[in-house]
């Protein structure tokens, strides 16, 4: 049973806890797929310029340590919007 | 939606295997964690295979370590609702995700996987995680 993986086909990062950089967000969540529509995560939570208190770095720096606190079951972001992403798990410098 | 019993039930089995205590509801969950002393490791299971196929044999690889906490108990993510709630009750700040694994002691939390921490990893770079802890909070030795 252990590696059995349910969605066979899916994108790589399917999966994945990503962070998603937008002009005045960052989004934290678990990446679903690229739709017509953007970029999917389920269980996200949003850090979002001048709103959310302390800095984006901060905002991360809890999240590595307590997780993502989502907000959000889906969250769709245009793709045109996205200015980056990577995984949540690159910037805790994992092997 | 919970899946068919059937599909997660080899997931449960397997955890049950290595000699973790399956929690299915409230009462079980404090009646072990509750007012548990010591040291007490709890694997939230899940069927996601991308992380959770992982995190199983990294879990039974830490218990075969020579420190270990007094007592390894797991509950399952979107199968045992309410049981899972409660086990989240006693993790404090740390927010939900599955799979994750949390080591306890005298009912805080002193270490924490999350599923990010899990995600694309090995079981053996995961099990070092576990054991380095193991090896910092747990004075539970194999033949001691």
């Amino acid at each position: 049973m252990s590696g059995h993986v349910f969605h066979p086909g899916h994108h790589d990062l399917h999966g994945i806890t990503v962070v998603l950089e937008t002009d005045v967000e960052l989004w934290v969540g678990r990446f679903d797929s690229v739709t017509p529509k953007g970029v999917l995560l389920h269980d996200a939570g949003c850090y979002e310029d001048g709103v959310t208190e302390g800095t984006r770095e901060e905002y991360l720096r809890k999240t590595l340590k307590f997780g993502v606190r989502a907000t959000t079951k889906n969250k769709l972001i245009p793709e045109d919007a996205v200015r980056g992403m990577r995984q949540l798990a690159e910037i805790a410098g994992h092997d | 939606m919970p899946y068919q019993e059937s599909l997660v039930a080899p997931m449960r089995a397997e955890m049950t295997e290595m000699g973790a205590a399956e929690l299915r509801t409230v009462a079980d969950v404090d009646a072990a964690i509750g007012s548990a002393t010591g040291t007490t490791l709890v694997f939230v299971n899940s069927v996601c295979g991308c992380a959770a196929g992982n995190a199983r044999p990294a879990v039974k690889m830490a218990l075969g370590h020579s420190a270990l906490p007094d007592r390894t108990v797991t509950v399952f993510a979107g199968q045992d609702v309410d049981a899972v709630a409660r086990a989240r009750s006693y993790l404090g700040e740390y927010q939900p995700s599955s799979p994750s694994i949390a080591l306890l002691r005298d009912g805080e939390v002193v270490h924490f996987v999350h599923r990010h921490q899990i995600e694309g990893r090995s079981p053996q770079a995961i099990a070092a995680d576990l054991t380095k802890a193991f090896d910092t909070y747990c004075s539970n030795s194999v033949g001691a």
